[in-house]
């Protein structure tokens, strides 16, 4: 997939609660350079400005990519960028991951088989949005991101640790929670129920797909009670919390790891930071419900740099796994 | 739309008791509610109406020698939900809800039944006294969704909702929930995860206000009666749907018209649920809590439409 490709986010519809925080709220992953260049001057020989340079070449559109901070904007050569784990080396902004590359930089080569593939989204309310039906968006949806829905469910393995992985991606509806979403993760509760393999979220979300309505809703009541189920059977549920993960879904699954790990910079909570300034009129201090404002009120453990993310949770699963428990089996 | 008679002949295919146990006038099909025919709007504006009976009106007029209790323990007491024990019939129960204000000044001391983290807090807080000392719990709820402030969001409002659905799902003593008014998203689900789902005719469940909808999904406030009827919120909807069990006939107009006639329709589904879930699941040192935690979870685990190549 191209790079461009990969940074293209709709921020329009992407058919989240209000709790999503949306694109004047969270800074965008770096643009392509290409998209937004207005029609270069000349270089000068004074003045170096890569982005005339770029301008007056032939160059691939995808070789530069731009920091996703707004009070950075960095241009940054993609190959350092994809290097560097699409973290820009000069601010640390973490841009948001495809679910296939967070895949890939989280896991062991080759050690990903994805479950529960086939889940496709029904539509029960027959809805329509701006004249367009809830089904012809999915399908779009599905072409532009060449996904099936916005999470991703399978086994892998961390520096040789056994774990099964459930990761959201937010170019697919702001990775809002309907019916698959919420069946996927119960799914995966249950699978690791049955192996007791380590179960762990890479959240992002919106929150709950209006879209679906009530059965959105109700998947929080279902993931919820599944993991009911995975802690009285003593089997550890890691949450890592990414750029951003608020409403119903914070409000369930991704709000009860027993260990809640986050990255830098992630925007973590119920309500958006819009809906809120909304409601009461005032504009929130900057870094409000950031990570680091989590771990300072107490909601999160520990906020991970993405590259000591292998290292930390392989060092967690060894920690939570192999001991005998007390009360492991406990449940049903 | 179909109208609320052949929705009560569903309910009596389903559920014997709402034939037996209900007011006489529920019975009686040639007498459908005045509000028969209402658009899903309409039913947003009754569930909204200031003079609709709230909470603490339904504890009055349904159970005695209720004792409110206050706090969560660790923080703070929050208006917008309140609870405590009472008895229903003699029968001690934990009954809990959102707590609307009927006027500005109440409002700005129940936030508009707009709960806090503290109140989801003391919600588990009684929920679990509940279990201890073998009471059922009956929550009503009636909140527009659950506080979107900064001092909730501080105090961990995702975290204590998710706690008390994951609680819930554990919680060894029967559940039922009755939603009077307005079902709002993850703020009522949070005391709503119950064996049994009641909604007063009136009341409306959803993901998201529909103002919520139309601006956030159609960029256009003005949709809102569009955007209730989209989603699919009314009482008729969710029960048909399989989410609410039964639907609760309200007084003609809406449960404003007639507090005490709304009430004692209401007391009278709460009886005939509680006498069913005691027939199913046994009471006291007899409950069967293992098959009533299993069919919980079944009720919810079961809920979503997709497709499985």
């Amino acid at each position: 997939m191209p790079i461009r490709d990969l940074f293209r986010r709709d921020h329009r519809d992407d058919g989240s609660t209000p709790g999503e925080p949306g694109a004047d709220a969270t800074p965008v992953v770096a643009h392509d350079q290409a998209a937004d260049a207005p029609p270069a001057p000349p270089p000068t020989r004074s003045r170096f400005s890569p982005r005339a340079w770029i301008g007056t070449r032939n160059v691939p559109a995808n070789l530069w990519v731009r920091c996703g901070n707004d009070r950075c904007k960095e241009l940054i050569y993609t190959r350092e960028f994809e290097k560097n784990l699409r973290v820009c080396q000069k601010c640390q902004h973490h841009a948001r991951l495809p679910a296939s590359e967070r895949i890939a930089q989280l896991l062991d080569e080759g050690s990903f088989q994805e479950e529960d593939r086939g889940l496709r989204p029904g539509d029960p309310l027959g809805f329509v949005s701006a004249g367009q039906r809830y089904q012809d968006k999915l399908v779009e949806t599905q072409d532009k991101t060449g996904l099936s829905e916005a999470i991703i469910c399978g086994t892998g393995a961390i520096e040789g640790g056994p774990l099964r992985i459930a990761v959201a991606d937010f170019s697919f509806m702001g990775a809002s929670m309907g019916s698959v979403v919420g069946e996927k993760v119960a799914r995966a509760i249950e699978r690791s129920l049955d192996d007791r393999r380590p179960f762990l979220a890479v959240c992002s979300s919106g929150g709950a797909r209006m879209h679906e309505g009530i059965f959105s809703l109700m998947q929080m009541a279902k993931t919820s009670s599944a993991l009911a189920r995975l802690g009285d059977a003593g089997v550890p549920f890691f949450c890592l919390l990414t750029d951003p993960t608020t409403g119903g879904v914070t409000a369930s699954f991704a709000g009860l790891g027993d260990v809640m790990l986050a990255e830098p910079g992630a925007l973590v909570g119920f309500a958006g930071p819009r809906v809120i300034e909304q409601i009461t009129k005032q504009k929130l201090p900057p870094g409000t419900q950031r990570a680091e404002f989590q771990l300072e009120h107490g909601m999160i453990d520990k906020v991970v740099h993405r590259r000591d993310l292998r290292s930390t949770l392989s060092r967690l699963l060894r920690l939570y796994t192999g001991q005998p428990s007390a009360i492991a089996g406990r449940g049903a | 739309m179909p109208d609320v008679a052949s929705t009560e002949e569903r309910l009596t295919e389903r559920d014997p008791l709402a034939e037996s146990d209900a007011p006489a006038r529920l019975a009686a099909a040639d007498s459908p509610p005045a509000s028969t025919g209402l658009t899903a709007w309409q039913r947003v504006q009754i569930a909204r109406h200031p003079q609709r009976p709230y909470t603490l009106d339904y504890i009055g007029a349904i159970f005695e020698e209720h004792v409110e209790l206050h706090g969560d323990r660790l923080f703070a007491d929050d208006p917008a939900l309140i609870g405590g024990p009472a008895r229903l019939d003699g029968r001690p129960v934990m009954v809990l809800g959102h707590q609307k204000g009927r006027d500005a000044r109440a409002n700005a001391h129940r936030r508009f039944g707009m709960p806090r983290p503290e109140g989801y807090r003391k919600a588990l807080r009684l929920m679990k006294q509940a279990e201890k000392f073998g009471l059922p719990v009956i929550t009503l709820v009636d909140t527009p969704g659950a506080d979107p402030t900064l001092p909730s969001e501080e105090r961990g409002q995702a975290m204590a909702i998710a706690t008390n659905l994951l609680e819930m799902a554990r919680l060894r003593t029967p559940v039922v929930t009755a939603i009077i008014g307005e079902g709002g998203s993850g703020g009522a689900l949070a005391i709503a995860m119950a064996d049994r789902v009641l909604m007063l005719e009136n009341a409306v469940y959803s993901v998201v206000s529909p103002e919520g909808c139309a601006s956030i999904l159609w960029n256009d406030a003005g949709l809102v009666a569009e955007a209730a009827t989209a989603m699919k919120i009314t009482a008729e909807d969710v029960w048909r749907f399989g989410i609410a069990d039964q639907i609760v006939p309200e007084p003609p107009g809406g449960a404003h018209n007639d507090p005490v006639g709304a009430a004692a329709a209401l007391g009278a589904v709460f009886r005939a649920t509680l006498t069913e879930l005691d027939r199913s699941y046994g009471c006291g040192e007899a409950l069967d809590a293992d098959r009533l935690l299993r069919d919980r979870f079944e009720k919810y685990r079961r809920i979503g439409v997709f497709d499985e190549a």
